[in-house]
């Protein structure tokens, strides 16, 4: 079932004299369940891409549908709903706040839909459960390592229930041992709890858990893998191999 | 180039500094305003004995603004070496591109020179402009001619307000200097990571601090307010240490606890933002427990000053209205000693001769006049008038001692010459009963006493006649001219009641034929020259048939010299309430808004994380609201609070000045807070939400 339409969408930056298509032309469409990895170098337009998904940012052309409902046409008040209670954020310097407990950060997302002290409390048990945090709930930011923060930043994506998670580079402050326990709870969640995942990365590795990946460069869509039968560590190869192919800055950054 | 650079970082952080140079400017203007009274007094038309008064009165506002500059240098340097430490990255970045320390300081200085003659130069020109306002309220205030108006510029007070500004300048480019030497490049570079530690308080020890000072507070109040009468000053000054200890207390236990106050309640605290809204305000409040004592007390003492200024303005303008019903006055008392009979004897004098023959013609002065005799029945006495009521006087009061001690005779006057005296008042007359008297005071606590017995109808006996009270209180009247109240209790018998051999005192009141104010004031003069004052002296000496005055009584006032006397203490409660108040609120009001602007600044990346998770705009800029009121309400709370008792203290002695209701000063002293401590609040918030606006 189609979850994400993305339909001819273009994003111009600068004025008409000095025109930079950070996306130029790109459609797309992501399923129910699946969990989509968008691969490219810096410069790419995956950040913009992921931007004007989010609606922190605006197409200058083209349709972004998610659920019947055109993104790229809301405004104040119903983007705000529309940002939480229909999508969940992981960045990649965690955005946490550095004032509350891991157990308030998770909370902050459900307390700000209005939701009950009661329901707020059953939901975050649930979530540390599954992203393994229970013992860090009372921890301030600074008392955590990365890899927790990123995964309390992952509990409180998905505590909302949110019909598709945006990850920005979720690994790319973290060490290769807490990326690998991230991205298992990624498939995790994806596997047991039916979440959509869109993930943006530019690390092959990081991609590799990932069902299909997407590549673009220079705001088109380059090429389309999907994992199928493969084992992971075959996936892996074959996003090596679009990589190698792709040429430039990605491939430094295997 | 450097100075080019200066110029454009005072612009670029304008937002930062905005609240700095407004409370320069403000600093300035109010500190020439004061100063430059003793300029436009000395422009007013007034009598001798104002501008003696005046003198005084620069005298003592130039005291107070020495210190008035001391505070306003603290909060300088304060704000400058706060704004510093904001900048402390950009410093970093200048020597990492191979400025000297000595290139910094250098900057800082131009720096400090471009905001120092801008804020002087604005204040002043505020200054002067105010002062052409406040000139007007200055002459009513000492009943001067307003009929012509000059533009007065003090030349005096500009060049104290420059040298007085430029010293805190110069120790602000110290302490910069002094600063930016000691600080290491890599301290610089880290400035802006710091790590949000929050001090772990033990709940235990805070709850019990907090019911430590809050027991301490409590046990002052209650001295304060209910035990004044028996405070000594030393005492007093203990609980000013007791009141600023448990202050400080108060606080920190509150910071410590305040969060999981609000954190027992699930409801309240895992609602829309209010998580993070009470920890960013109780990590604001934790960091700066000393800086919201000092707000809080400043606030309690700007206050009290007001609301304490205001008060004996008022009562004073009252008073004189109240008590000085008749423009004249010639009050005589004549004790004469009999060697003989080794005895004190009043002899009869008849004053309206003695004014006669002083070369006074009542006619041409007065359209009214009555002369009153006071009697004394030597066994009519407080004794007499409390009976067995004196045991519920309350102890150690003045007329309990009185009591005690044998008790304090009473004075007495008659029916007719009540009534005299109230037809040259222009008040009701009354009339009695042969067998009935009146009770007159008009001192607030003696009022108040001498209403027991006449509730309870207590009979009298004066001069061998059973009265008894017509009214059930005192009726609130003077005999004697006065700008306080100084009616301590005359009784008012009937007629043929009294004994002539037992006069005692004796008043000529009256009213002047003329409501011109020169004319009165002419008459004054007439009135109270020392050639009037001499013959009356020699007339009554005459009276002591050789035998010696005892001891004398001997009052000749009239009402505008009653009110010239009030003038004095009038202006400098007034100035002094206004100076040390606006300073003190601009000082706290300044520190707060700094404080929370900069906490906003740092926090920008938190807002932009709360837009990102979906937070609605609304509930950001709420939730900035409820930080800022709340931390300008929280030390604004206790100041209240403490204000409370200590007006209620403060009501004690000006109850005695004859001040029945403190409402008027209570609403002027909260529009003036509120005015500057508010705009403090409104500038504050108005800026920070701006700020978390243009981050998006």
């Amino acid at each position: 079932m189609e979850l994400l339409k993305i339909e001819h969408i273009e994003k111009y930056y600068g004025s008409r004299s000095s025109l930079t298509k950070a996306i130029d032309d790109i459609s797309l469409t992501v399923n129910k369940g699946e969990f989509t990895a968008i691969m490219g170098a810096s410069g790419s337009g995956k950040t913009t891409l992921l931007n004007v998904i989010s609606t922190i940012d605006r197409v200058t052309a083209g349709r972004i549908t998610l659920e019947n409902t055109d993104i790229t046409t809301l405004k104040g008040k119903e983007l705000n709903k529309f940002r939480r209670s229909k999508l969940g954020f992981i960045f990649q310097d965690f955005n946490l706040l550095d004032t509350l407990t891991a157990y308030e950060n998770i909370a902050l997302a459900l307390s700000i839909k209005k939701e009950s002290a009661a329901q707020i409390e059953k939901r975050i048990k649930e979530v540390a459960q599954q992203l393994e945090i229970t013992d860090v709930l009372n921890k301030y930011p600074y008392q955590m390592s990365g890899g927790q923060k990123q995964r309390v930043a992952s509990a409180r994506a998905i505590v909302t229930s949110p019909r598709l998670v945006l990850a920005d580079e979720p690994t790319g402050a973290l060490d290769s041992k807490s990326s690998k326990l991230l991205l298992e709870r990624f498939n995790y969640l994806n596997k047991e709890c039916g979440a959509t995942i869109l993930m943006v990365t530019h690390d092959s590795f990081t991609a590799s858990y990932a069902s299909r990946v997407i590549f673009i460069k220079d705001g088109k869509v380059f090429n389309e893998i999907s994992k199928g039968d493969n084992t992971r560590k075959q996936f892996f190869d074959r996003i090596i191999d679009v990589v190698t192919l792709l040429g430039g800055d990605l491939s430094d950054a295997l | 180039m450097l100075f080019k650079l200066t110029l454009r970082n005072i612009r670029q952080s304008l937002r930062d500094y905005a609240i700095y140079f407004f409370t320069l400017i403000i600093g300035v203007s109010i500190f020439y305003l004061f100063n430059a009274i003793e300029t436009q007094t000395s422009y007013l038309h007034v009598t001798n004995d104002t501008r003696e008064m005046i003198k005084r009165l620069n005298q003592i506002l130039a005291g107070t603004s020495v210190f008035v500059a001391v505070v306003l240098g603290l909060l300088i340097v304060y704000a400058s070496r706060f704004l510093m430490k904001r900048r402390n990255r950009e410093f970093a970045l200048y020597l990492t591109l191979g400025m000297g320390k000595g290139g910094i300081s250098l900057l800082l200085l131009v720096e400090t020179i471009v905001i120092g003659i801008g804020s002087l130069a604005v204040g002043l020109l505020i200054g002067v402009g105010l002062s052409q306002l406040t000139s007007a309220y200055v002459s009513s205030l000492f009943e001067a001619d307003m009929s012509t108006y000059e533009f007065v510029i003090s030349g005096g007070a500009i060049v104290k307000t420059l040298i007085y500004f430029g010293i805190m300048y110069l120790v602000v480019m110290i302490f910069n200097t002094v600063m930016i030497g000691r600080r290491k490049l890599i301290d610089l570079m880290n400035a802006g990571k710091r790590s949000e530690k929050l001090r772990a308080a033990n709940p235990a020890v805070c709850a019990v601090m907090f019911a430590i000072s809050a027991a301490a507070l409590a046990l002052a109040y209650y001295f304060v307010g209910w035990r004044t009468k028996v405070l000594e000053p030393k005492h007093i000054i203990i609980f000013i240490i007791i009141g600023c200890a448990s202050t400080y207390f108060l606080f920190r236990s509150v910071s410590g606890m305040l969060l999981r106050v609000f954190m027992s309640s699930k409801k309240l605290y895992f609602k829309g933002l209010n998580s993070f809204t009470f920890r960013q305000l109780s990590s604001k409040v934790g960091t700066m427990v000393f800086s919201l004592t000092l707000i809080c007390l400043m606030l309690f003492v700007t206050i009290c000053a007001l609301c304490g200024a205001f008060t004996i303005r008022n009562s004073m303008n009252e008073n004189l209205e109240k008590c000085c019903p008749a423009d004249y006055q010639l009050g005589l008392s004549c004790a004469f000693y009999d060697e003989k009979n080794d005895s004190v004897y009043y002899n009869k004098i008849d004053v309206e001769k003695l004014l006669g023959d002083a070369g006074i013609d009542t006619d041409e002065y007065f359209e009214k006049y009555c002369v009153v005799t006071v009697y004394a029945d030597e066994k009519y006495d407080t004794r007499e008038y409390f009976g067995e009521y004196s045991s519920q006087l309350p102890e150690a009061s003045d007329m309990m001692m009185g009591v005690e001690m044998g008790g304090v005779i009473e004075n007495t006057m008659t029916l007719s010459d009540f009534n005299a005296l109230m037809r040259v008042f222009g008040l009701p007359e009354e009339s009695l009963a042969d067998d009935e008297y009146i009770e007159l005071a008009n001192v607030n606590t003696d009022i108040a006493q001498r209403n027991i017995p006449l509730e309870n109808g207590h009979e009298i006996t004066v001069f061998g006649k059973k009265l008894r009270p017509k009214y059930k209180e005192c009726v609130e009247r003077t005999i004697q001219l006065s700008n306080v109240p100084v009616n301590y209790g005359v009784t008012v018998i009937p007629d043929g009641a009294a004994d002539p051999e037992k006069a005692r005192e004796y008043y000529l009141t009256a009213k002047y034929n003329t409501s011109d104010k020169d004319r009165k004031l002419e008459y004054d003069n007439d009135l109270l020259s020392d050639e009037i004052y001499n013959k009356l002296w020699a007339a009554i000496e005459e009276h002591d048939n050789g035998m010696g005055i005892a001891s004398k009584q001997f009052l000749n006032i009239t009402k505008m010299e009653l009110a010239q006397a009030n003038i004095g203490t009038k202006a400098l409660a007034t100035f002094l309430g206004l100076y040390i108040g606006v300073v003190f609120l601009i000082t706290s009001g300044a520190i707060l808004a700094l404080r929370s602007l900069s906490d906003c600044a740092d926090s920008l990346s938190r807002y932009d994380m709360l837009r990102k998770i979906g937070a609605d705009e609304r509930d950001i800029t709420g939730s900035l609201f409820i930080q800022t009121i709340l931390f300008f309400a929280f030390p604004l709370i206790l100041a209240l609070i403490h204000s409370v008792f200590g007006m209620k203290f403060a009501f004690y002695f000006l109850r005695q000045l004859g001040t029945t209701s403190m409402l008027p000063s209570t609403l002027m002293t909260g529009g003036i807070v509120l005015l500057i401590f508010g705009g403090y609040f409104v500038i504050t918030y108005i800026t920070s939400r701006l700020m978390i606006r243009n981050e998006r």
